[in-house]
């Protein structure tokens, strides 16, 4: 075949598809960033904790109760995001009319807690989760092995985050959170309760993030660890897409997967700091980020 | 005739009371580690504890020492580790610095050793240099080093048949080391080195570079990575079908904690050099027996990391017993060269002129999963490596120490 700036075009197609799978768990974990920040205005640090707890519940719903991975694609987030929604009601629901600032913190120590309390009590080098029977074994392409499994992640997480994304831009429910957003006090009038709206989009923001985790278990480490390196990049990724927008969040986390799987054929030692150099370029250029409105 | 009684009793007890009391020893030891990172399970507590186990049983045996020990966390960054390093030794007076995991860490940490003239029992990082162009007389490297590593699992591998080798290399000072090792074992075995790809440390994803690395049909990836890198270097390589394509992976440093991340499932086949094993004999298991009542975790398993911290430790309290005092670490570190080193997790070692210590190598391979019979049963012993032949000859070293 071809070859493109030195590298074979197979090769090289192969690790745009390994870019547009890291895509997938960008997009996701920023989808539900996207969605915290923009219906509540808080930045939640907490969201990688969130993630690891997620591969952390599959993990221990296998040990202790026998669940396998499908059942725990479905019971993980929903045990998630209700301790999401207990940190809500406790902690953060008190922040909402604050600067950005107290939430930003509040949840950073959150996540610091959490981690640690993790690392005590199953260390950081990791716990094992295989993949799902149904789910192993590839594609020999011709010029790459394609696990299932990887090919399952794409599937599942556009479905997920279109499917979120149509909730909040194209039906009556999302029409009353983002009218929440703008407006709580009259859309209160109208008799709609925000206070438990906003509870329950806070949940919903921290199961995706545990739907991502328990995503990642079969092929990642899980270890207490694992959420502090991602949210970081994450972080980015919502940057650069604009901080309330969903579809930014969804578009820019697979446009930059894709990009980070590139700059690791051509220049690997830089696979980390690719994504804040194109960060730092957005907000010099569109300060509100790609697809961001003016806050 | 009572005064002249009374004060031969008082000069008596008095004379009694000097002869009884021996110069009080204090020695304060840092045990600088990863507490909180990806080297964390194969060093982080379970290096303090085997420091506090080495303390205690010394003080048992010499009533007139007083070990403490303290720890602190590098977090992988030189700069953090020389600052705890620096206020340790300026503002504690601590007299030796213990463990230290990551070669890039370490490599600062022996300076500022030099430096103060206190002692780094550098047990943890890898990197040959320590003991090579990087030398110098305030140090001893225990445990293992990358040359150890590449010349026990490299060498054996080279010779059952695995002669095209493709790295998977951590980018900072301990993967290229052992890449480096590593790839002039494999050429002057009559190997050859296909290429390498430098991922960063602490990378969560690695199908990128299998990608690479099986594009390149090289029959052998050598993994120049540790902790947290290798467990997902290993588990992905799985998921892609690395070795059902007919590769195979070399852990060039594997550690027990890592075996009992991945699970047997994964692990089985999976050779690699160590000097220490739990299982080995019955002194290593009677010291882990110890060190899980320390511990007070039955899952966690200890690694050759943690043992040459207990091992180390000892000896450097033997040979501040024999200098009779800790302040000048030169002084400790010649005599650590001079007096044999011997305890159950080790045995016998030697400390050479260079600070290189000398064990023998095992050669071990990873069990099938119905071949474990019970919990932590994780290796096979195929080969013993006697110690004057698993390390780097002494002349081959280039260490400043070494004349000629």
């Amino acid at each position: 075949m071809f070859e493109i700036f030195g590298i074979p075009s197979a090769a090289l197609f192969g690790q745009l598809l390994i870019g547009l799978i890291n895509g997938s768990f960008y997009a996701l974990l920023s989808l539900g960033l996207a969605v915290i920040f923009g219906m509540l205005n808080i930045i939640n640090f907490t969201h990688g904790a969130q993630y690891m707890l997620g591969a952390l519940t599959a993990y221990l719903l296998l040990k202790w109760l026998g669940l396998g991975y499908w059942e725990a694609l479905i019971v993980a987030p929903i045990v998630v995001g209700a301790i999401g929604i207990v940190i809500e009601r406790v902690f953060l629901q008190w922040l909402y009319k604050l600067d950005h600032l107290y939430g930003l913190l509040l949840t950073f120590g959150l996540a610091l807690i959490i981690e640690g309390v993790g690392r005590n009590y199953f260390g950081s080098a990791g716990l094992p989760y295989t993949l799902p029977e149904s789910l192993r074994g590839g594609q020999n392409l011709g010029f790459m092995f394609l696990p299932n499994y990887r090919v399952w992640v794409i599937v599942a997480s556009l479905t997920v985050c279109l499917g979120t994304w149509f909730i909040i831009e194209r039906t009556k429910v999302g029409a009353y959170l983002r009218a929440a957003t703008e407006n709580p006090t009259l859309v209160r009038a109208f008799g709609i309760n925000v206070p438990r709206m906003i509870t329950l989009t806070y949940g919903f923001g921290v199961a995706l993030a545990a739907f991502a985790g328990v995503m990642a278990a079969p092929i990642y480490n899980v270890s207490p660890n694992m959420g502090s390196e991602l949210i970081i990049v994450v972080f980015a990724v919502v940057v650069i897409g604009g901080m309330g927008s969903i579809l930014g969040a969804i578009v820019t986390g697979f446009a930059l997967g894709i990009i980070e799987g590139l700059t690791k054929v051509f220049f690997p030692e830089a696979s980390n700091t690719v994504i804040f150099v194109i960060m730092a370029i957005v907000l010099l250029v569109r300060p509100a980020g790609m697809f961001g409105r003016r806050a | 005739m009572r005064k002249i009684l009374g004060l031969a009793a008082l000069a008596a007890a008095l004379v009694c009371g000097t002869a009884n009391a021996q110069q009080q020893i204090n020695v304060k030891i840092g045990v600088l580690t990863d507490m909180s990172s990806l080297y964390a399970d194969n060093t982080g507590i379970g290096s303090v504890i085997a420091a506090k186990m080495a303390a205690d049983e010394f003080m048992k045996s010499h009533p007139n020492f007083k070990v403490e020990v303290v720890s602190g966390d590098h977090q992988n960054k030189a700069d953090v580790g020389v600052q705890i390093a620096n206020q340790w030794i300026d503002v504690d007076h601590v007299d030796m610095i213990a463990d230290v995991p990551n070669s890039g860490v370490a490599l600062a940490i022996t300076q500022v050793a030099a430096q103060k003239n206190k002692v780094f029992m550098a047990s943890g990082p890898a990197s040959s240099d320590l003991t090579g162009p990087k030398c110098n007389g305030n140090m001893v490297h225990w445990t293992y080093d990358t040359w150890m590593l590449a010349n026990g699992t490299g060498k054996a591998i080279v010779k059952t048949g695995g002669d095209t080798w493709f790295f998977l290399t951590s980018d900072y000072a301990f993967g290229h080391a052992l890449e480096r090792d590593t790839a002039a074992v494999v050429t002057a075995n009559g190997g050859k080195v296909l290429g390498a790809v430098r991922h960063p440390i602490n990378t969560s994803d690695f199908s990128s570079f299998l990608l690479q690395a099986q594009a390149s049909k090289a029959k052998i990836i050598g993994l120049a990575n540790a902790g947290g890198d290798t467990i997902n270097s290993i588990k992905q390589g799985a998921e892609f079908g690395i070795v059902k394509g007919g590769q195979k992976f070399a852990g060039l440093l594997v550690f027990a904690s890592d075996i009992n991340a991945l699970g047997l499932d994964i692990a089985q086949g999976l050779i690699f050099t160590e000097t220490f094993y739990w299982d080995l004999n019955d002194q290593t298991r009677a010291w882990t027996k110890r060190w899980h009542a320390e511990r007070k975790d039955d899952n966690k398993v200890p690694t050759m990391n943690q043992a040459g911290v207990y091992s180390g430790t000892l000896h450097y309290l033997k040979a501040v017993a024999a200098v009779g005092s800790a302040a000048d670490g030169k002084a400790v570190v010649a005599k650590m060269k001079q007096l044999p080193a011997e305890d159950e997790v080790y045995g016998k070692s030697t400390v050479r002129q260079d600070g290189r210590v000398l064990h023998p190598a095992y050669l071990f391979e990873v069990k099938k999963p119905s071949e474990s019979k019970y919990k932590h049963d994780f290796y096979h012993l195929r080969v013993t490596i006697p110690a004057d032949e698993a390390f780097r000859p002494l002349k081959e070293g280039n260490c400043p120490l070494v004349s000629g």
